[in-house]
């Protein structure tokens, strides 16, 4: 019986076989682990940077959360910073949102199936592409320059509109494309217009969707620094008055800092990124809680 | 009613309470086709129809799978503008009036046609909600007596009364189909059309549905596709037979067609040998 | 019986049903405004762009020279696109792109063989090999990795990377010692950035290779390695390449991770421990600096920012017809 198995199974070696098979195995999987060791490592690097800060730099926490930026490392505060970003956020928020999801309505709803519409959603897709430091020069020609307006916290917020509008835009026609058809064909049918389905049952069905999307665009949106340089927000170290008025925000700040060559500048660095990482947990948990309690309906 | 040869009745056309009734009332067309075709691009759904569906009866039309029931149907409210490949030739009028003429709206068409749906599809909203839709539509407001109208015409009221407020999704099957209803009657529409309307529901919520139907036909003309022979004998008036191809081949009072029928391809359809 | 046109039935334009198609034809017109806009966009950027360019080339915008400014030949492509030395803003100016797009490119290549590699091994463990518990975590942490604003990376680069990891090792090893800033440094930093970009989207390709494909290999005796390599891959090669496409385009364009990690010293250099400058860490120095309108270092920013938007354009469109590929394959 023996020799039979040999002669039917001799020439195939399974032994390398496996062992090739879990060396493999064992190759792809330390290489997905790299990615979370970087993770964890960059996350402990912050924070125990940030702790050095609170204790060994003596920055404290109350103080960098009232106090404005300052060329001096002990009197250097956040405040200013996080209540321009706040500021960007709710410009742009305004900017990109109506626009961006007028945009999507148009594609999902309106827009028959031609050319014209090919090139609209081509060029979104390509726009989703385009390096964020190039929207900041957009901005810098024509509305810092351009029009004159200077580098003031509605010319960033212009530059991070036009950067996350493409983001609203796909999520928004993906919450809309959820909406089944058989919804709208109840209303057609029952004697609406487009635009009468469209504002009394589709949208409202796709708002939750609609607003999780958004959400999740403006708390990337409130982490880029690229486009904020370029239109000149820097070395302001209070708080802006409204959105015509000078400003640094949360990410540039921290850059500011970072470029520095002084330790105590770096951990001002890292106190700032774990405020600013805070704050976009907090909108990601909106933006997921959202996601979750209206998954169920519709 | 009709002739008992046993082994030859086709299909039992035991009637219901209102058929009788109806039944010696004459035909008033409200709906007539004239030579019409349909085609979705090159492919021709429906084949020169010609037919009159009579007012405050309920019409029938049956026919085996890609027939061109339901694209009959939808060419009468012109759901069929949707797809952008879809062609008409010929007539069909509502109340005289050729409905795909220049100057009509078929905005203003739907509203004075209301149509049930195969699958449920209430919108997202309340019960309430649902059946005010087609007079806040129109821009006339609903008061609670429209609801309470709508709702007890589609035989719903008692089930719901105490949950107007209640996402319509929340009900059954069956209550959600009649909410449909209820939503379709509310803006007092003359002619419902009923795309294979008890299809996805269970069978005690399709005859509930069936015994509607029957008092539904007192205010409004009722058009139905069905796929269902056995519905159909039981609850309309005229039958229309469709077949392969997009032909009409066969158009009468029920019991005609199905004890009956002039064309032997009908009878062949209903006693099975192809369908 | 006839039908006879009865009393109006109502179903005309003007039965009621006018200011409801009007606002349906209004709300049409803004949203198709909404959505031009879009594309109203990328034409500004291109006219921006080729605008302020013509500044830096020609010594007038193209708007000015409409209005009959006169032109000067201020820089050559020639200087442009061949010289060695980039520096614009300093005394004796020179513009020769090549120090800084070496940069960018040698950052990008680098980037690519740290997340290219990763990236798709990490794509077929979760696509093939994970089970549920371990992909349910792992998934998530990779999106948080993506989520990361570039800005931290640059301080993890400028903060750890560089002194902690680079540092040691070049000391050691070579007996170099490494400033703040490495040309590694940004390689890797920006390499980590784009991993989860790559694994995601390589991870959907391999999903859609049907298992019928993976079954008629099993069943032929085949291990998950022959499977993987032999018969997934290759059925998700083209949405594999848009990734990597992708993530190069990423790379290309990336600003605030590598300023940080790689510096502001525009040279070419084999030594990967040498500070260098890309083409955006340019463009971020000249925002620190305070050019004014109209001087060579602004114009300069618009030219360097032109070859870089073609460059990820070029990239991004790659991308489109890779992903199209992959899409007739499988839809």
């Amino acid at each position: 019986m023996s020799t039979q198995t040999d002669e039917l199974f001799g020439d195939v070696d399974l032994g390398w076989e496996h062992l090739k098979n879990r060396l493999f195995l064992g190759l792809i999987f330390a290489a997905s682990m790299f990615g979370v060791v970087m993770l964890a490592l960059l996350l402990l690097d912050i924070l125990t940077d940030f702790y050095v800060g609170l204790t060994e730099f003596n920055i404290n926490l109350v103080d960098f959360l009232t106090r404005s930026g300052s060329r001096r490392e002990e009197l250097a505060g956040f405040q200013g910073a996080i209540i321009a970003s706040v500021m960007l956020v709710i410009v742009t928020a305004f900017l990109s949102f109506f626009i961006g999801v007028g945009s999507a309505i148009y594609l999902e709803e309106y827009a028959p199936k031609n050319r014209l519409t090919r090139l609209i959603e081509a060029n979104l897709a390509n726009l989703a592409g385009v390096p964020s430091i190039v929207y900041g020069l957009l901005a810098l020609a024509a509305f810092r320059n351009g029009i004159g307006l200077g580098p003031i916290v509605l010319v960033g917020a212009i530059a991070l509109a036009l950067l996350v509008m493409p983001i609203i835009i796909v999520a928004s026609q993906e919450a809309l494309r959820a909406v089944p058809d058989g919804v709208r064909n109840g209303s057609y049918a029952t004697g609406a217009t487009k635009w009468q389905t469209i504002r009394r049952v589709v949208l409202p069905a796709a708002i939750p969707g609609i607003l999780t999307g958004t959400i999740l665009a403006l708390a990337r949106a409130i982490g880029e620094t690229a486009p904020l340089l370029m239109v000149g927000a820097l070395f302001v170290n209070r708080v802006p008055y409204g959105p015509f008025d000078r400003y640094s925000a949360m990410p540039t700040q921290i850059y500011a800092w970072a470029a520095e060559p002084s330790q105590h500048f770096i951990h001002l660095a890292a106190v700032g990124i774990v405020v600013l990482l805070t704050i976009m947990l907090c909108m990601n948990g909106v933006a997921i809680y959202l996601r979750n309690k209206y998954e169920t309906e519709v | 009613m009709s002739t008992q040869n046993t082994d030859e009745r086709l299909i039992s056309t035991e009637v219901q309470t209102g058929e009788n009734a109806r039944a010696n009332l004459p035909d008033e067309p409200v709906l007539a086709a004239r030579g019409l075709d349909v085609y979705y691009g090159d492919d021709r759904a429906l084949d020169d129809i010609t037919i009159e569906i009579p007012k405050n009866k309920v019409t029938a039309i049956i026919g085996p799978s890609g027939c061109g029931k339901s694209t009959f149907l939808r060419s009468i409210n012109r759901m069929n503008d949707q797809i952008s490949v879809c062609r008409i030739d010929g007539e069909l009028t509502f109340r005289g009036k050729n409905v795909y003429d220049d100057d009509v709206d078929p905005v203003a068409l739907r509203r004075k046609i209301g149509q049930v749906f195969q699958k449920p599809n209430p919108f997202p909203k309340s019960i309430r909600e649902n059946v005010t839709y087609g007079l806040e539509v129109q821009g006339k407001s609903a008061t609670d007596e429209d609801v309470e109208r709508a709702l007890r015409g589609a035989a719903l009221w008692d089930e719901v009364k105490d949950q107007l407020d209640s996402s319509g999704l929340e009900l059954s099957g069956g209550q959600q189909q009649r909410l449909c209803i209820a939503r379709a009657i509310a803006p007092d529409p003359e002619v419902i059309l009923m795309d294979e309307p008890t299809s996805a529901l269970d069978p005690v919520a399709a005859s509930k549905i069936e015994d509607l139907i029957d008092e539904l036909v007192d205010e409004y003309t009722v058009v139905i596709v069905t796929h269902n022979m056995q519905q159909a004998a039981r609850i309309s008036d005229k039958t229309a037979v469709f077949l392969t191809g997009g032909e009409l081949v066969e158009f009468d009072d029920t019991a005609t067609v199905f004890e009956n029928p002039a064309d032997g391809r009908v009878e062949d359809y209903i006693t099975g040998k192809f369908g | 019986m006839s039908t006879e046109t009865n009393p109006e039935p109502g179903i005309t334009r003007g039965s009621g049903t006018q200011a409801d198609q009007e606002a349906n034809q209004r709300a049409r017109r803004v949203l198709f405004g909404c959505a031009a806009l879009t594309v109203l966009t990328t034409l500004a950027i291109f006219f921006v762009l080729l605008d302020n360019a013509a500044s830096y080339f020609f010594g007038a915008r193209f708007t000015e020279m409409l209005l009959g400014a006169g032109t000067e030949r201020t820089v050559t492509f020639t200087e442009f696109f061949t010289g060695t030395r980039w520096a614009p803003d300093h005394a004796t100016p020179a513009h020769g792109i090549l120090p800084i797009a070496f940069g960018t490119l040698a950052v990008t290549v680098g980037a690519a063989f740290v997340s290219i590699p990763i990236g798709t091994a990490t794509a077929l463990y979760i696509s093939e090999y994970s089970s549920p518990g371990v992909r349910r975590k792992l998934k998530p942490t990779l999106e948080v990795l993506a989520g990361i604003p570039t800005i931290v990376y640059g301080y993890f680069a400028i903060a750890f990377i560089n002194p902690v990891l680079i540092g040691p090792i070049a000391d050691a090893l070579f007996g170099i010692n490494v400033g703040r800033y490495s040309l590694l440094s940004g390689m890797l930093v920006v390499g980590i950035m784009t991993i989860p970009m790559v694994s995601s989207i390589s991870e959907d390709a391999m999903q859609a290779v049907p298992d019928d494909l993976r079954n008629g290999a099993y069943a032929l005796g085949a291990t998950k390695y022959d499977v993987s390599l032999s018969v997934v891959i290759p059925a998700a090669v083209s949405g594999i390449f848009a990734s990597y496409i992708l993530a190069v385009s990423r790379a290309i364009g990336e600003t605030m991770a590598v300023t940080l990690a790689a510096g502001f010293n525009a040279n070419i250099t084999a030594n990967p421990f040498d500070e260098i400058m890309t083409m955006t860490a340019y463009m971020v120095s000249m925002a620190r600096g305070t050019s004014a309108v109209g001087t060579v270092q602004y114009q300069s920013l618009f030219a360097v920012g032109l070859v870089l938007f073609l460059m990820t354009l070029v990239m991004n469109l790659l991308n489109d017809w890779f992903k199209r590929r992959f899409q007739e394959e499988y839809q």
